[in-house]
């Protein structure tokens, strides 16, 4: 029984109710509705002094171009980020549900918090939902360990890694981090690798596309450069093909008056009262 | 050239890189010497036929004195080995004392045959303790667990029993061991196409761990042909 006082609490979790009635359905014809993927290029690598993660900005659903200009870095912490790759609304909830349980952990225990623990909640969350939460993850930060990058997987498997790329474009970044990547490398040419990585992604799979975000972690700071590079700026014209004014001769004109229209308010009916 | 992309794809199920669970195709091992045990495993983790990670490490610490080498199912493998990391610390805090492999290979068990049915995990748990020393347990992909001297696990495997049976003494030097162990992975890796890149070695004894790395181009060599 369920009261206005009292309402009843919904299960928690996924509800797979529908499961037999949607197989049915696809058995008819009906075609499946597809979810917003982020086919997409995410990097991250540790330079001297934090870590670099950058991404594109393409949403797809299906082969049509969703949101151009999306955001895949999302916060965790504030000495934590995190991009997503995979099902656009599983990275999304994942990582705010994560954010909102690291700060009240740090509210908790009076400390900043730490990567590897966000590194364990995102994996057991993920692992607990067998894969079913679509979400590719790299997560970068630095704490009093100092800087740390972890690639997690949908099906809740981690790794340390001092870079990394994740996506439909990570074959191709990843290409660029293995002829690049450098132990101790200064932050600007840290930056323009993580740039060169995501280009190559932009550029070399459909999946990805339009700007390149970049966010930068340091020590006590963060640089989130949104919109850090417009890898396929539209070119400029070089003249103006606008008609001007009077191009189009005028053969004839005719004006006429708006009618004056009156309103009449009518007094509404009493209710009857039984 | 997209066709050659196609059929490939086709052959591997589903090309989508979500749909493909990330395993842990692998070269396992893990034998006692006198005074201790070596442990080993290839670095190469693959998503279908792309290697998600060359330089991975397969050899996962449970407390100083016990480690796992974990075969199949990345994120299985990994969960089960924090659950067991978590319950024998704790079980060591409330002993006072280092706690015994034979029961740390009995938790990894008790969760492997449990739940035999969604997990793909063969697991080598070995280790060293004041009861019996260097110890190597096996416990394969139903939940089974078994003592062996030596032991050898993942797809890589199959390829060297012959080996193993052929060269494996009891109560060898510590040096024998590790050469033992890393000339039969490097075997392995060498006809196994999901075990590759790096050797990495572990030698636990009384004193803890001593951990080796042997690079791709280190490795030793065999006939080539």
């Amino acid at each position: 029984m369920s009261y206005v006082l009292c309402p009843e609490i919904p299960a928690p979790g996924f509800s797979f109710d529908n499961c037999k009635r949607n197989a049915t359905l696809e058995s008819k014809g009906f075609a499946v509705p597809k979810a917003i993927k982020t086919g997409t290029t995410i990097v991250g690598i540790t330079y001297k002094d934090g870590v670099i993660l950058g991404a594109d900005t393409r949403a797809t659903e299906d082969t049509t171009v969703a949101d151009k200009n999306c955001e895949k870095i999302h916060y965790l912490a504030p000495n934590m980020y995190c991009c997503g790759a995979g099902t656009a609304a599983d990275t999304e909830m994942t990582t705010q549900m994560v954010a909102a349980q690291l700060e009240l952990h740090k509210l908790y225990t009076n400390r900043e918090s730490r990567v590897a623990t966000a590194n364990q909640l995102l994996k057991q969350y993920l692992f607990s939902y067998q894969g079913y939460i679509g979400a590719a993850l790299i997560l970068g930060g630095v704490d009093i360990e100092g800087p740390h990058l972890y690639m997690i997987h949908p099906h809740g498997s981690s790794v340390d890694l001092p870079y990394g790329t994740m996506g439909s474009g990570s074959l191709a970044a990843i290409a660029v981090f293995e002829l690049g990547w450098k132990p101790d490398m200064e932050e600007e040419a840290g930056v323009q690798l993580v740039r060169d990585a995501i280009a190559a992604g932009i550029f070399n799979d459909l999946g990805s596309g339009s700007n390149v975000d970049i966010c930068v972690i340091r020590k006590g700071s963060v640089d989130y450069k949104r919109t850090y590079d417009e890898a396929n700026k539209k070119g400029v014209k070089q003249g103006s093909y606008k008609y001007p004014r009077g191009t189009t001769a005028v053969l004839s004109t005719k004006v006429l008056d708006v009618e004056e229209v009156s309103v009449t308010p009518i007094e509404a009916e009493r209710m009857d009262v039984v | 050239m997209s066709s050659g992309f196609t059929n490939f794809a086709a052959q591997n199920g589903p090309d989508d890189w979500r749909d493909a669970a990330h395993s842990t195709g692998t070269s396992i091992m893990a034998a006692e010497f006198d005074g201790g045990v070596v442990i080993g495993a290839d670095s190469r983790t693959t998503t279908g036929a792309y290697i998600a990670n060359r330089v991975a490490d397969k050899l996962t610490k449970i407390t100083d004195h016990i480690y796992c080498c974990r075969s199949g199912s990345a994120a299985d493998t990994q969960a089960i080995a924090d659950i067991v990391a978590y319950h024998l610390n704790f079980h060591g805090m409330e002993l006072g004392e280092e706690p015994l492999v034979e029961v740390g290979a009995a938790i990894f068990k008790e969760l492997c045959y449990n739940y035999r049915d969604s997990l793909m995990a063969g697991i080598l748990v070995a280790g060293w303790d004041k009861k019996k020393g260097g110890q190597v347990y096996s416990i394969p992909i139903g939940g089974m667990c078994v003592r062996q001297e030596v032991s050898i696990g993942g797809s890589g495997s199959s390829y060297v029993y012959g080996y193993v049976d052929a060269n494996f003494k009891p109560g060898m030097s510590k040096e024998d061991c590790v050469k033992f162990v890393s000339n039969t992975l490097a075997l392995a890796m060498s006809r196994d196409g999901s075990s590759g890149g790096v050797v990495r070695i572990g030698i636990i004894t009384e004193k803890g761990i001593e951990r080796r790395v042997i690079l791709g181009n280190e490795l030793p060599k065999f006939y080539e042909g």
